[in-house]
């Protein structure tokens, strides 16, 4: 199934890009929002995960300038809830890669304190620089 | 019985009491580990992008390793390394064109068969060593302690790597009332504590821990017990609290303090047991807060 509505014009690129990336057909999404309502990590989001796939689907302008795809861990409770079987991480994990890919790391290697990397447990810090670093 | 090891960086950094706990359990039940005599960082996290394979060559060379040492079965006791090695594995058997493309770049020092086995320490305990043979080893029933035990994320998502029902998992509460403790549970105990953020957004895990302590203690809890030594950083050092925070135990402790083993042992300290003794206060904790000197 292809979907064909793009906002201001833009061309899909993104969508096809994500979709490629993460192997998920994002129009099998049906927006019931299971995704957002499970999320630990919900509150601190600018944009919901349901509201992500369909501003993607939509090629709404700005999806890579957002914070949800950095605040989300990868815990995969939506994955495992979702009534699509849509595997949200993998689609947070596209555009992780496309952002680190085109605007650069996003952890501020530098600012974290020595008092910080001296108790940090390593798999917290190894984690952070796979996920925030290309 | 005697089985290779896998322990991964954080095991041997800031979660060493759980190696400790783990060792002096196992002795007691016949079992000894060995260390691999080569290992490196797993990788921590899966990558879950197809178009990254690189990042598969951390847990791949730990498995190749495996074989490489002449072993097929490879313990570990963290949570985060067992989900990477288990998902590599997976990756290695369903699409074994993906680790000879890795090994083509390394000159085949990533040669993987996919005949690994990544066993987590709970699968020991609980499908070899059985719970009948742990609560047979008993020696000071946790009776007066009260637990709630925390899953997190990693020992249950997804299907098929985890290691019980990712929603309604009873693997720690069927282990601790097999110790003679009390378990209370809610929703919280599959929720993630919110893992590396402790790195650049400790807010949010200071909330998702401090919601998760509030859910135990109203219902009752002593102590939550848990297995990630990531989970276990995040609720012993970024646990919101105004009075004494909730003590934080590994499973492997409380199996030890069961078992009547020294808690210098199990790498609990004074402070720890105090702390554990004030969130049961009755007779038989006090004691066992003060045992020193192993099997009673
Ligand atoms: S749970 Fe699945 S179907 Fe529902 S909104 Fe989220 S991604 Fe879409
Ligand atoms: S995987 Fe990400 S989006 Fe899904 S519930 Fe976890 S933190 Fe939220």
């Amino acid at each position: 199934m292809t979907i064909a509505i793009g906002a201001n014009g833009q061309s899909g690129a993104l969508l096809r890009r994500v979709e490629a990336l993460s192997g998920q057909r994002l129009a099998q999404c049906y927006q019931c929002g299971t995704c957002a309502a499970g999320c630990p990590f919900a509150t601190a989001m600018d944009v919901l995960p349901d509201r992500l796939i369909r501003h993607l689907l939509f090629d709404m302008p700005g999806v890579l300038e957002r914070e949800a795809f950095w605040v989300c861990v990868g815990c995969e409770l939506c994955a495992q809830r979702c009534p699509r079987g849509i595997d949200v991480p993998r689609v947070m994990e596209a555009l992780r890669l496309i952002a680190l890919r085109t605007r650069g790391d996003q952890l501020p290697v530098a600012q974290i304190t020595a008092v910080a990397l001296e108790n940090l447990p390593p798999i917290a810090l190894v984690a952070s620089l796979r996920r925030q670093t290309g | 019985m005697q089985l290779a090891y896998y322990p991964g960086c954080t095991i041997k950094v800031s979660a060493r009491e759980h190696e400790r706990a783990a060792l002096a359990i196992l002795r007691e039940l016949g079992i000894a580990l060995r260390e691999m005599p080569e290992w490196n960082c797993c990788g921590v996290v899966h990558t879950l992008t197809g178009e990254n394979l690189i990042r598969q060559m951390a847990p791949l060379r730990v498995l190749a390793r495996l074989r490489q040492q002449g072993e097929r079965e490879a313990v570990t006791l963290c949570d985060m390394c067992f989900n990477t090695l288990a998902r590599a594995n997976h990756l290695a058997r369903t699409q074994p064109d993906q680790v000879s493309a890795l090994n083509a770049t390394s000159g085949g020092g990533l040669d993987y068969d996919g005949a690994g086995e990544v066993l987590h320490l709970l699968h020991l305990l609980r499908d070899r060593v059985g719970l009948a043979a742990i609560r047979k080893r008993v020696r000071r029933p946790l009776r007066d302690l009260v637990v709630y035990p925390y899953y997190g994320c990693k020992l249950l998502r997804p299907t098929g790597i985890g290691l019980d029902d990712p929603e309604m998992p009873t693997l720690l509460r069927d282990l601790m009332e097999s110790l003679g403790a009390t378990v209370v549970e809610g929703s919280l105990q599959t929720q993630c504590c919110g893992a590396y953020l402790a790195v650049d957004r400790a807010g949010l895990v200071t909330e998702r821990v401090g919601a998760t302590v509030e859910q135990a203690r109203d219902a009752g809890a002593g102590a939550i017990v848990l297995s990630c030594p990531l989970c276990h950083f995040n609720f012993a050092t970024l646990q919101p609290h105004a009075g004494a925070p909730l003590p934080v135990l590994y499973y492997t402790q409380a199996i030890g303090l069961a078992f009547g083993l020294d808690p210098a042992e199990l790498g609990l300290d004074d402070r720890q047991m105090e702390a554990l003794g004030r969130a049961v206060p009755s007779q038989a904790l006090h004691d066992l807060a003060h045992a020193r000197g192993g099997s009673a």
